[in-house]
């Protein structure tokens, strides 16, 4: 034991780089980004690329068969569709992340939905209260699935398929015999759906898209600065101008086609909003933080000190909460909340959707952005056929493969990272 | 050593229903200073190591920290004095990076964010000054090796600034060379005035980096001795209790044979 060897920081003159000079080093600059990115393809750390390069096949697909699939109304109206179910992947999201599954979460979006129709339709109570009303009350649904998970240890699968059956029977019971309620005409839930921010105004969407895109650009820059006055690897500019260059096209792309319609969707901000803040928390808060600890090892949570049954029992209340934002939506879009809203293949579609986005089954791996990815590969592919004429059996099998391929991406993905030493 | 000990346990006794677990048990740990506990499967090693980090209440005896009384009755307890623990299962996230798992349970905010730049920052200043090598701090620990791992988990206990670590066997998986980096971090942790618990079978590696061994048999003291001026053999019999064991008797027959 050789004490001058550690007894002052200062002995240690030239501490050795903590960084092992082999491997995973980056070179500086443009090249040094492509060639990490063909390191992460070959190791299977996929991302988005998958799916983005599914959706671009998609469009091109549809666009050739039918010629109007890339019109601006068509695909404005698929950026309305996508809020319901994919507030409903954004919960799935959540849940996922645990490694857990919430089967309940199409009853919890009819039982709330019929809750705000009732109370604002038939008790004349006020929407907007009614509309917390609903959303309130599925997050005590969580609660209860989270308690009985979390608390009692009953698998997850179990407690919320007992409650996809015991929620779509409470939503029976509110809806009453009539079974249908309609919502106010031109009433908060009705606008949901069909409200355009400032009427249509051109300017909205293209402040909405500029804002996005200056948030991440200076976004991206700050914390390059930190990371380089801290003294630590950061990105270089060019790579963020890349970044920045290739957010900004989707953004005034996406801008562009829909002021060649409507302008912009009251729901697509919902949804994008909800999207960028569940994103924020589950990267750089502590309690997201907490959520990948759980979903990556239980044990090791608990020993750091985490409430694993609480971070449990609060991720299915923002599940159920999630559920609930999604059926208001799609009441608001069929005009109605009704027995088989949130019943069929809604669930299905979101839990699909978020596979395709790319949140692993298995827990510990994912972000709510694969939400928004995944909802638009299933909703193209929805859209797309009901273009064509294709009837519902089939499109309920392409639905199923496309989910099938998803998975079997995940699976093998995680095989290959594995295997290269990146799992 | 000089001076009061950091920590020291005086007659420290556990029962759990029927089995007397520990028996009137006395250990000292100063600071600057390596103790190894030693014994056979079942002596107490665990459990005692578990009273100090809290998870087994005392039943009786006195835990004293820097010279007075202290009651460690809960994890929180023994980590607030300023005890880390490092088990054997080393308890890391494995789909979290090694700045994620150092800091897990207690990351560094601004503004009620994480700030991943100071974590990152502080996480490389920690590795650099204990010396550990690992690819990145940003790659998920499911990439590194045991040995790796097991260096990320002891570089974790250090986060909290404790003054006492317990390491529970930190080399029973690894080979020759990792068996080497944790030893040499073990020596480390001593150089920076911390006092180390090493808990380990082998006695090879108590007699490289201990200061210190204290014997537990059957939950008793069975002697506390210098590293330097005991040999293998003398550890070996208060390991197993007796002058007469298996030990010995191969030994005599070998000098038997020799003659």
């Amino acid at each position: 034991m050789t004490t001058e060897q550690t007894t002052t920081p200062a002995a240690d003159a030239a501490p050795a780089p903590a960084v092992d000079p082999r491997l995973l080093v980056r070179e500086a600059g443009l090249a040094g980004y492509l060639a990490e990115f063909k390191r992460k393809m070959k190791s299977g750390d996929l991302g988005s690329v998958p799916v983005v390069l599914g959706l671009i096949l998609i469009g091109a697909i549809f666009q050739g068969i039918t010629g109007d699939f890339l019109n601006a109304d068509n695909l404005t109206n698929i950026t309305k569709w996508i809020a319901g179910p994919g507030l409903i992947a954004v919960g799935i999201v959540f849940v996922l992340l645990l490694g857990e599954i919430d089967l309940s979460l199409g009853s919890v979006a009819g039982v709330s939905a019929a809750i705000a129709a009732v109370l604002s339709v038939r008790s004349g109570m006020n929407e907007w209260l009614a509309i917390l009303v609903a959303i309130g009350a599925a997050i005590a649904i969580g609660a209860l699935h989270g308690f009985f998970f979390a608390k009692i240890g009953v698998p997850a699968f179990v407690v919320t398929l007992a409650g996809l059956l015991a929620w779509s029977g409470l939503q029976m019971a509110v809806l009453g015999d009539k079974g249908t309620v309609n919502v106010i005409n031109d009433g908060v839930l009705a606008n949901l759906d069909t409200y355009f921010l400032g009427d249509g105004d051109v300017a909205f969407t293209w402040g909405f898209a500029v804002l996005g895109i200056a948030l991440f650009g200076a976004g991206q820059v700050l914390d390059s600065r930190r990371r380089n006055a801290a003294g630590l690897l950061a990105r270089p500019m060019s790579e963020i101008a890349l970044r920045t260059g290739v957010i900004a096209l989707i953004g005034l792309v996406a801008a562009y086609m829909l002021n060649q319609d409507r302008g912009l969707p009251l729901p697509l901000v919902i949804f994008l909003s909800v999207v960028v803040i569940t994103d924020f928390v589950l990267r750089r808060t502590s309690y997201g933080r907490q959520i990948f600890a759980v979903g990556g090892g239980v044990e090791a949570a608990r020993r750091a000190g985490i409430n694993v049954a609480w971070v449990r029992i609060s991720v299915f209340m923002i599940s159920a909460g999630m559920a609930a934002l999604g059926g208001l939506f799609i009441a608001s879009q069929q005009g109605s909340a009704d027995k088989l809203l949130g019943s069929g293949n809604v669930l299905m579609n979101s839990i699909a959707a978020a596979v395709i986005g790319g949140t692993s089954l298995f827990g510990g791996r994912g972000k709510t952005w694969s939400a928004l990815l995944g909802i638009l590969v299933i909703q193209s592919i929805i859209t797309g056929l009901d273009l064509v004429h294709v009837n519902q059996a089939v499109q309920y099998m392409i639905t199923g493969s496309v989910l099938l391929a998803a998975v079997v991406l995940d699976s093998v993905s995680r095989k290959t990272q594995k295997s290269s030493g990146r799992g | 050593m000089t001076g009061a000990p950091v920590l020291a346990l005086r007659g420290v006794s556990k029962r759990f229903g029927a089995v007397q677990a520990l028996t009137d048990v006395h250990l000292e740990v100063h600071a600057g200073e390596v103790v190894a506990l030693v014994g056979d499967n079942g002596a107490g090693k665990s459990t005692l190591v578990k009273t100090i980090a809290g998870v087994h209440p005392i039943d009786e005896g006195s835990i004293e920290w820097e010279g007075t009384a202290v009651s460690i009755n809960r994890p929180h307890d023994a980590q607030a004095l300023g005890v880390a623990t490092v088990y054997q299962d080393l308890a890391l996230c494995d789909n979290l990076d090694v700045v994620g798992n150092l800091f897990l349970g207690r990351e560094l905010k601004k503004f009620g964010t994480l700030d991943e730049v100071a974590m990152e920052k502080r996480a490389r200043e920690l590795l650099d000054t204990l010396s550990i090598r690992i690819p990145s701090v940003r790659i998920p620990i499911a990439a590194l090796s045991g040995g790796q791992r097991q260096v990320v988990a002891i570089a974790r206990a250090l986060v909290g600034d404790p003054k006492i670590v317990i390491l529970d066997e930190p080399t029973a998986a690894l080979g020759v060379e990792q068996t080497a980096q944790v030893l040499d971090l073990v020596e480390r942790l001593r150089g920076r005035g911390l006092g180390v618990i090493l808990i380990s079978h082998n006695m090879a590696d108590v007699k490289a980096v201990a200061d210190t061994v204290a014997v537990l048999r059957l939950g008793r003291n069975n002697g506390v001795f210098e590293v330097e001026s005991t040999s293998h053999e003398e550890i070996i019999s208060a390991i197993t209790g007796a002058t007469e064991n298996a030990v010995t008797r191969r030994q005599a027959r070998l000098a038997e044979e020799a003659k």
